[in-house]
C-alpha cells in the first residue's frame, strides 16, 4: 500500500518533469505550453501501465514454472489481444482490396474495433452453421474407454490427450466438440429469439407510431408495465411457472424459454420502433402520403420501414447481446437451455470448479474460462459494429 | 489610439473535418477593421460566413481548424496566442452575439448572473458596479422594466428580448468588437426591427468595431458601414454599403440584388359571382382544447394565387391543415368548387384528395430518402390516374420537363443526391402530378437562397400561367408576396385581420396591424430605418406597437 | 413551485400505480400454474381431503381476487406468505418451528443484498463520474478510445466471466480476497466487507462501464450546447465553464444515469450473488426458482420490482426537481 502511494507521487514528479523538458525541447510549443498538469499525469501513468505489461508478459515467459504459472494468464491475453488486432488488421486490408465499390468504401472508414467484429461474428456463424462437420465428436457422445476430466493441453505428461485437445468434462464428453456445438445452440436459440422479439415488438410498435390514438395508448401503457419488472427476474419467474407446464404439455423448456425472453424483449423493441417510427412519421412525406389517401400497408412498408433499417439494425445487434448474455446467465444459473444439448452457459457452471487450480495447472482452469470467454467475445464483437455504426448514422456530432 | 487597424486577418484559410477528411470551408479571405467601424459580412447559407466571423475572435468550432493565414488583433497575433492570452481578450475586449439566445444563455443562471460575469471576471468591475451598469445598458437597450428583467432566468423573457440581453452582456466589459451572428435571423419581422434599432445605438454610442454577419441583404444595410460578400468559402467583392448598394461591380453580387424585382404583371378583379375554387367559410380549430382559428374566411379562384401573411403562431399553416383535412375545424366548412368537402380527410374521396395538392416549406422532410425521384413521381400518377407501365413514364417524363430537371438524368435519382432547390422541384412534380386545380404552397422559398427561391417563384408562376392553377401561398416574407400574389390575406393571432388585392394591400391606408408589418420589412435603403424611426419614433415600433394594438 | 410538486405528484400516483399493477402481473403470473399449493405441498398421494383442508387452511378455496388483495395486504404488513419448502418440511416433520415464513427467510438476505449493493455503488458512483466527464474532457484522444473499448468490453461480457476473471486473479493467483463471500451476522464490518469485495468489484465492472458511457455522452451533448461556446467566448477558465457551466445543468442527467444504474445492479445481483455464493436475496431467488418454492419466487420478485420502480421514480423525480425550467415558471 505504501508503495502504491509512493509509486504514484513519484509519478507525480516524473509528470512535471516530463511537462517541463517538453516544454524546453520543443520551445514552448503550444502542445506543452498549455498542457494541463493532469494530461501530463496521464502521459506518465499510461507509460507505466504499458511498461508493467511489458515486464508482465517477460515474466509469463519465464522458466521457472512458479512465475509462469502465475502470469500464465496475463500472457495469454496479451498475446490473444495481438493476435486478434493483427487478423482484424489483415481482414481490414483484405476488405479494402477485394468486394464491390460499396464494401470496399465501407472497409475504408472503418475503425479496426469494427473489424475486429466483423471478422469475429463471420467465424462464429460459420462455426455455428458447419458445427456438425468441424467438431471431431457429437455433442453428447461420451468416447468409450476415455477418462473424464482430461486436462487441455494434449499434453500427456500433464494429464492431457492428444485426441483431445481441449480434455473432457466431468462425463468424458470432449470440450471442444461441446464449445463448437455451442455455437450452433446458445447463438442459434439467441438469434431464433430476437428475430421473434422483432417481429413481435417490431410490428406492434410501428402500429403503434402509424395508427396512434387507443391502440397506441393501450400498448405503450402494457409495455410500461412489463418494463417495470428487472428483465431477468422476470424472465426467472416465467421460466419457473414453465418449467411446472412444460412436463405437463409435452413441450421443451428451450421452447418456453425462447418465447418468454422474446415477449420480454420485444417490449424494448417495441419502444425504440415505435419511436422510431414517430419520427418518421411527423415528416412531411408520410403526410404527403396520407393526404394522397393511401392505405396503412403502403404507409407502412414502402414509406416508414424502408426508412427504419438503419437504428433496427444497430437495435437488433444490441437486442441479440441482450438476449444471448439472458441465455447464457439463465443457463449459467441452470434454468436455461436444458441439457443434453451443448450450452456455453451451462459448461461454465459445470466446469466452474477447475478455476481454482490455476496456480498449479493453469491449462485446467481454461475449460470454463474459454466457454465463458466464447460468450463475452460475440457480444464484444457484436458491440464494437453497433456502437461503429451507430457512430457513423450519428454523423459529425462528436 | 495608433492607425493600425483593429484587426487584420491575411489568407485566412479554415479547413472543416467530414468523414475523417479535412474539406475547405474559406479558402484565403483577407479582412481588415478599423476601430469603431462595423462591416457587414453577407453570404447564402454555407458560404462560411458564421466560421469567418469566429475565426476573427481566433476561435474555431470543434472540427474546424485554420489551416493557413494570420489573424491580428490590435497587433496580438491571435493564432500564436497562449491560451491564457486569448482567455484575457476574449469577452473583455472581443465579444460575441450568437444567433439563437435562447439557447445561448445558460438555463440554469439568472440574466444578470450571466451578464456580470464577465467584467467579475476579467476584474473590470465589481459585481455591484457591474450590476448597476447593466440596468443601465437594459435601459439603454430599451429593454421593458430594466430593473427587474436582470433578475429572470432566460426561459422567462421572450426571444427579442434575450436578444437585446445578450447585447448588453456583450458589452458589459466594453469590448472593442462585438461579433453579431445573425442576432435576428430567428425573430419575427415586428420583433427584429426593434432589436436592430437598439443594436445599432449602442454600438454607435460606445463606439464599438464590429462584425455583423446575416445574409439579409437588407439587413446588413442597415447595419454595416461597409460589406463584405462571400460565396462558397471566397470573398467575392467589398465596398462601401452605398457603393455595394448602388453600384456593385460583380455579376454575383448583381445577382442577388437584382433578386427582389421579379414581379409578375397584375391580374384582373374576379368577376362577381365566380364560384371559387376552395372557399374557407368561417372556420374555426383547436388543437385540443387550445382555439387556433377564429371565423376564418376568404376565397380562392382559378388561376389565381391568394398569399396568407401572417408571423409565426398567427394561425397560417393551421388553415392549411383545415383546408387539406388533416384538422377537421370545430365549426364552419371548406368548400371546393361548391361542394362542401368532409372535414377529415379520411372521409374524403380518392377524387376529392386529388383536388387539393400541397407543397411543403422544408424539401428534405417532404420527399422519402428511400425512394428515386421517378418513384415518388411516379406513386401519385398511377395512384390517382391509373397509369402503369410505359405510360406511366410518359408521365413522369413530362412532369420533369415541366419542372425543368432532364428526366433520363434525374429519374433514378435520390432526393440525396439533388440540391435544395431542385428537391423543391419534385416536390412541385409530385404535386403536379395529381393534375390538381388548387396549391396549397406552405413556405415554399423560404428555406432556400435567395436565388434559388427566385428560380422557384418564376416556375410556379409558369405553371400556374399553363395549367390555370390556383395556389394559396403561405409565407411570411412579404418580398414574395410583392413577386407572386394576386390577392392578399393577413393573418393575426388565428383572425383574418385583412384582405383584399395585392395593389391595395400594398398601398395605403392599411389596418394598423398589416401597416405595422409592411413598415417592419428592411429594405435595401440604407436610411430606411433611420427614416422609419424618424417618423415612428422608436417606441412605436416592433412588440412595443403590437401591444399597444 | 405548486406546478413542480403536481408534476412530482402525478409522478409518484403514477409510480404507485405501475407497482399495484406489476403486483398483479406477478399474482396472476404465478396463479397461471396448473394445480395449487396445496397439491404441490402434499405430492403425489394426495387425498382430495387433505387437498380440501389444506386449501381451506391457506385460503386457496377463495375466488382469485379476494385472494390477491390478502396477498397483497399481507405483503404491505411484511407478511409475505408462507415458504413453501419450509411448510414442505413442516408438513413432514410435523413442527412449526424455524423460519417458516417467507418474510423471515427474506428479512436477513436483503440486509446482506444492500450492503453488497451499497459497496459497489460506493466505489463505482465517484469512479465512473469522473472517469465519464474525463472521458468526455478529451473525447478522441486515445485516452477515450482505450476507455471506450474496455468499458464496452465489460458492458459486453456476462457477469459471470468477470466473476471467474476476478477470482482467477484476485482470489486463485494473487490470494488477495476471499472468492467465498460466507458472511454471516455478527461478523465484524471490515471481515465482512473484505468477503464481500470480489462480489462488489465484479458488480462495479459492469456498472462502471454502463455508468461511465451514459456520463460521457450526457456531458459531450452539454458540451455542445451554445452556452457552453458563449461561456468560452467570454474568456473563462476552463474549470469555471465546466463548474459553473456545466455541472449544473450536467446534474439532472448524472442523477439519471446514477439512479438508471442502481436499477440494473438489481439484475446484475443475482448472477453474482450465485457465483459468490453470497447470501443474498438474488441467491435465495435463484434456489427457490430451481426448487419452484413460489411464494419465495413470488415475494422476492415484488422486492426487485419494487426496488427497480422506486429507482426509476427517483430518476424521474430528480430530474424534474433539477429542471430550472420548472422550478421558475414564467
Amino acid at each position: 500500500m505504501i508503495w502504491f502511494v509512493a509509486a504514484l507521487i513519484g509519478m507525480g514528479a516524473v509528470a512535471w518533469g516530463f511537462r517541463f523538458a517538453g516544454q524546453a525541447v520543443t520551445g514552448n510549443a503550444p502542445k506543452f505550453r498549455d498542457m494541463p498538469y493532469g494530461v501530463a499525469y496521464g502521459y506518465v501513468l499510461g507509460a507505466v501501465v504499458l511498461l508493467w505489461l511489458v515486464w508482465a508478459y517477460m515474466q509469463g515467459r519465464s522458466a521457472d514454472p512458479a512465475i509462469a504459472n502465475k502470469f500464465f494468464f496475463l500472457r495469454i491475453a496479451i498475446e490473444g489481444f495481438i493476435l486478434f488486432a493483427i487478423a482484424a488488421w489483415l481482414f481490414r486490408i483484405l476488405g479494402r482490396t477485394f468486394g464491390t465499390a460499396w464494401s470496399r468504401k465501407m472497409f475504408r472508414s472503418m475503425p479496426l474495433t469494427a473489424s475486429f467484429g466483423i471478422l469475429t461474428i463471420l467465424i462464429y456463424a460459420i462455426f455455428a452453421v458447419f458445427a456438425g462437420v468441424i467438431a471431431p465428436y457429437g455433442q453428447e457422445q461420451i468416447v468409450p474407454g476415455v477418462a473424464a476430466n482430461i486436462i487441455p493441453g494434449g499434453d500427456p505428461a500433464m494429464g492431457g490427450n492428444p485426441a483431445f485437445p481441449l480434455g473432457t468434462d466431468q462425463i468424458g464428453r470432449d470440450i471442444l466438440s461441446r464449445l463448437i456445438y455451442g455455437a450452433q445452440n446458445t447463438v442459434g436459440i439467441a438469434f431464433a429469439t430476437t428475430v421473434l422479439a422483432f417481429l413481435l415488438g417490431g410490428t406492434l410498435g410501428f402500429l403503434a407510431a402509424t395508427l396512434g390514438g387507443w391502440l397506441d395508448q393501450v400498448l405503450s401503457r402494457m409495455v410500461d408495465v412489463l418494463m417495470a419488472i428487472p428483465s431477468l427476474i422476470f424472465a426467472l419467474l416465467l421460466m419457473t411457472i414453465a418449467s411446472v407446464w412444460a412436463p405437463k404439455l409435452g413441450i421443451p423448456l428451450t421452447i418456453f424459454m425462447v418465447v418468454i425472453i422474446a415477449v420480454i424483449d420485444s417490449t424494448r423493441v417495441y419502444r425504440l420502433a415505435r419511436a422510431v417510427g414517430q419520427n418518421i412519421v411527423v415528416m412531411d412525406y408520410i403526410e404527403a402520403a396520407k393526404l394522397r389517401g393511401e392505405g396503412l400497408g403502403y404507409l407502412v412498408f414502402k414509406e416508414i420501414l424502408p426508412n427504419a433499417t438503419a437504428p433496427l439494425l444497430a437495435e437488433f445487434g444490441l437486442r441479440f447481446c441482450f438476449v444471448f448474455l439472458t441465455i447464457a446467465s439463465l443457463s449459467f444459473l441452470g434454468v436455461g437451455i436444458q441439457p443434453p444439448l451443448a450450452d456455453w452457459g451451462t459448461m461454465v457452471r459445470d466446469l466452474a470448479g477447475f478455476v481454482n487450480f490455476a496456480q498449479f495447472a493453469p491449462l485446467a482452469a481454461t475449460a470454463p474460462l474459454l466457454a465463458a470467454g466464447a460468450i463475452a467475445l460475440l457480444t464484444v464483437a457484436v458491440n464494437f459494429v453497433v456502437d461503429w455504426m451507430l457512430h457513423k448514422s450519428s454523423g459529425l456530432k462528436e | 489610439m495608433s492607425d493600425q487597424p483593429l484587426v487584420k486577418m491575411r489568407g485566412v484559410k479554415l479547413e472543416g473535418r467530414s468523414d475523417e477528411v479535412w474539406s475547405p470551408i474559406i479558402n484565403g479571405v483577407d479582412l481588415t477593421l478599423a476601430r469603431g467601424e462595423v462591416l457587414g459580412l453577407i453570404g447564402e447559407s454555407g458560404a462560411g460566413k458564421s466560421t469567418l466571423g469566429l475565426a476573427a475572435m481566433g476561435y474555431t468550432r470543434d472540427g474546424v481548424r485554420i489551416s493557413e493565414g494570420t489573424v491580428e488583433f490590435d497587433g496580438i497575433d491571435l493564432l500564436k496566442a497562449s491560451a491564457a492570452t486569448k482567455r484575457e481578450l476574449l469577452g473583455k475586449r472581443i465579444a460575441y452575439v450568437a444567433q439563437s439566445a435562447a439557447a445561448s444563455f445558460n438555463p440554469a443562471h439568472k440574466l444578470m448572473d450571466q451578464h456580470v460575469e464577465g467584467p467579475v471576471q476579467h476584474h473590470v468591475m465589481s459585481r455591484a458596479e457591474s450590476e448597476a451598469d447593466g440596468i443601465e445598458l437594459y435601459r439603454k437597450l430599451r429593454l421593458p422594466n430594466p430593473e427587474q428583467i436582470g433578475f429572470r432566468y432566460p426561459h422567462q423573457v421572450s426571444g427579442g428580448q434575450l436578444q437585446r440581453c445578450m447585447t448588453a452582456m456583450a458589452m458589459s466589459c466594453r469590448p472593442d468588437l462585438i461579433i453579431f451572428d445573425e442576432p435576428t435571423t430567428a425573430l419575427d419581422v415586428t420583433t427584429q426591427i426593434e432589436v436592430l434599432a437598439s443594436i445599432r445605438d449602442i454600438v454607435e454610442q460606445f463606439n464599438t468595431a464590429a462584425i455583423y454577419i446575416t445574409h439579409d441583404l437588407a439587413v446588413v444595410a442597415q447595419m454595416a458601414d461597409r460589406i463584405k460578400v462571400l460565396l462558397k468559402g471566397d470573398e467575392v467583392e467589398t465596398a462601401d454599403t452605398r457603393t455595394m448598394l448602388s453600384a456593385p461591380t460583380q455579376e454575383y453580387t448583381k445577382s442577388l440584388w437584382a433578386v427582389r424585382s421579379f414581379e409578375r404583371p397584375k391580374k384582373p378583379a374576379v368577376q362577381t359571382g365566380a364560384v371559387p375554387v376552395v372557399s374557407v367559410q368561417s372556420v374555426d380549430a383547436a388543437y385540443g382544447t387550445v382555439p387556433v382559428l377564429h371565423d376564418v374566411s376568404f376565397d380562392m379562384h382559378e388561376g389565381r394565387t391568394v398569399a396568407v401573411v401572417g408571423e409565426s403562431g398567427s394561425g397560417k399553416s393551421t388553415t392549411a391543415r383545415c383546408i387539406t383535412g388533416l384538422l377537421p375545424p370545430k365549426a364552419g366548412q371548406i368548400m371546393v368548387d361548391g361542394q362542401v368537402m368532409p372535414a377529415d380527410y379520411r372521409k374524403r374521396s380518392k377524387d376529392q384528395l386529388r383536388q387539393v395538392q400541397m407543397i411543403y416549406q422544408m424539401a428534405d422532410t417532404a420527399l422519402n430518402p428511400r425512394m428515386s425521384i421517378g418513384q415518388i413521381i411516379a406513386r401519385p400518377v398511377q395512384f390517382y390516374l391509373g397509369l402503369t407501365g410505359a405510360a406511366k413514364r410518359k408521365k413522369v417524363d413530362k412532369l420533369l420537363e415541366q419542372i425543368e430537371l432532364e428526366p433520363t438524368q434525374y429519374y433514378n435519382r435520390l432526393p440525396s443526391e439533388l440540391s435544395g432547390g431542385q428537391k423543391q422541384r419534385i416536390g412541385i412534380a409530385r404535386a403536379l402530378a395529381a393534375e390538381p386545380k388548387f396549391i396549397i404552397c406552405d413556405e415554399v422559398t423560404s428555406a432556400l437562397d435567395q436565388l434559388v427561391a427566385e428560380g422557384i417563384l418564376r416556375l410556379l408562376a409558369r405553371l400556374q400561367d399553363e395549367l390555370a392553377l390556383s395556389y394559396m401561398f403561405i409565407t411570411h416574407d412579404l418580398a414574395t408576396v410583392k413577386a407572386i400574389a394576386d390577392e392578399v390575406v393577413v393573418m393575426k393571432d388565428g383572425r383574418v385581420v385583412e384582405q383584399g388585392l395585392k395593389d391595395e394591400m400594398f398601398t395605403p391606408p392599411h389596418h394598423p396591424y398589416t401597416d405595422l408589418l409592411l413598415s417592419s420589412v428592411p429594405e435595401m435603403d440604407p436610411d430606411w430605418l433611420n427614416n422609419l424611426l424618424a417618423e415612428r419614433g422608436v417606441d412605436n415600433i416592433g412588440d412595443a406597437a403590437v401591444n399597444k394594438m | 413551485m405548486g406546478n413542480v410538486l403536481t408534476i412530482i405528484l402525478k409522478r409518484l400516483a403514477l409510480g404507485l400505480l405501475t407497482l399495484l399493477i406489476v403486483s398483479v402481473v406477478i399474482f396472476v403470473a404465478v396463479n397461471l400454474l396448473p394445480g395449487d399449493f396445496a397439491e404441490a405441498i402434499l405430492g403425489q398421494g394426495a387425498t382430495p381431503e387433505a387437498v380440501a383442508s389444506i386449501r381451506r387452511d391457506l385460503g386457496l378455496d377463495q375466488p382469485l381476487v379476494t385472494r390477491y388483495f390478502d396477498w397483497l395486504g399481507g405483503a404491505l404488513q411484511g407478511d409475505l406468505g408462507s415458504s413453501f419448502a419450509q411448510a414442505n418440511f413442516a408438513s413432514f416433520t410435523g413442527t412449526t418451528s424455524g423460519a417458516t415464513t417467507v418474510a423471515e427467510q427474506i428479512a436477513p438476505r436483503f440486509g446482506n443484498t444492500m450492503f453488497l449493493a451499497m459497496v459497489t455503488a460506493a466505489i463505482a458512483v465517484p469512479f465512473s463520474i469522473v472517469l465519464g466527464i474525463l472521458a468526455a474532457l478529451y473525447r478522441n484522444t486515445v485516452f477515450d478510445r482505450a476507455t471506450n473499448i474496455f468499458t464496452l468490453s465489460s458492458i459486453s461480457s456476462p457477469e459471470f466471466f468477470l466473476a471467474y476473471i476476478l477470482i482467477l486473479f484476485l482470489a486463485v493467483l494473487n490470494p488477495i480476497f476471499p472468492s467465498l463471500s460466507n458472511i454471516f451476522d455478527g461478523m465484524p464490518f471490515s471481515e465482512r466487507l473484505e468477503k464481500s469485495m470480489l462480489p462488489a468489484l465484479t458488480l462495479t465492472l459492469v456498472v462502471t462501464a454502463h455508468m461511465m458511457r451514459m456520463t460521457r455522452a450526457a456531458i459531450i451533448n452539454l458540451l455542445a450546447s451554445p452556452y457552453i461556446e458563449m461561456a468560452r467566448l467570454k474568456g473563462l477558465s476552463p474549470m469555471r465553464v465546466i463548474v459553473r457551466h456545466a455541472l449544473p445543468n450536467a446534474l439532472a442527467p448524472i442523477i439519471n444515469v446514477i439512479a438508471l444504474n442502481l436499477a440494473y445492479l438489481i439484475t446484475g445481483v443475482v448472477v453474482v450473488e450465485v457465483v459468490f455464493v453470497y447470501p443474498g436475496i438474488g441467491q435465495l431467488f435463484v434456489d427457490s426458482v430451481k426448487i419452484r418454492d413460489i411464494p419465495v419466487v413470488q415475494a422476492c420478485c415484488l422486492i426487485f420490482a419494487t426496488a427497480f420502480i422506486l429507482l426509476n421514480l427517483t430518476a424521474d423525480i430528480m430530474s424534474i426537481l433539477s429542471n430550472p425550467r420548472l422550478r421558475h415558471p414564467k
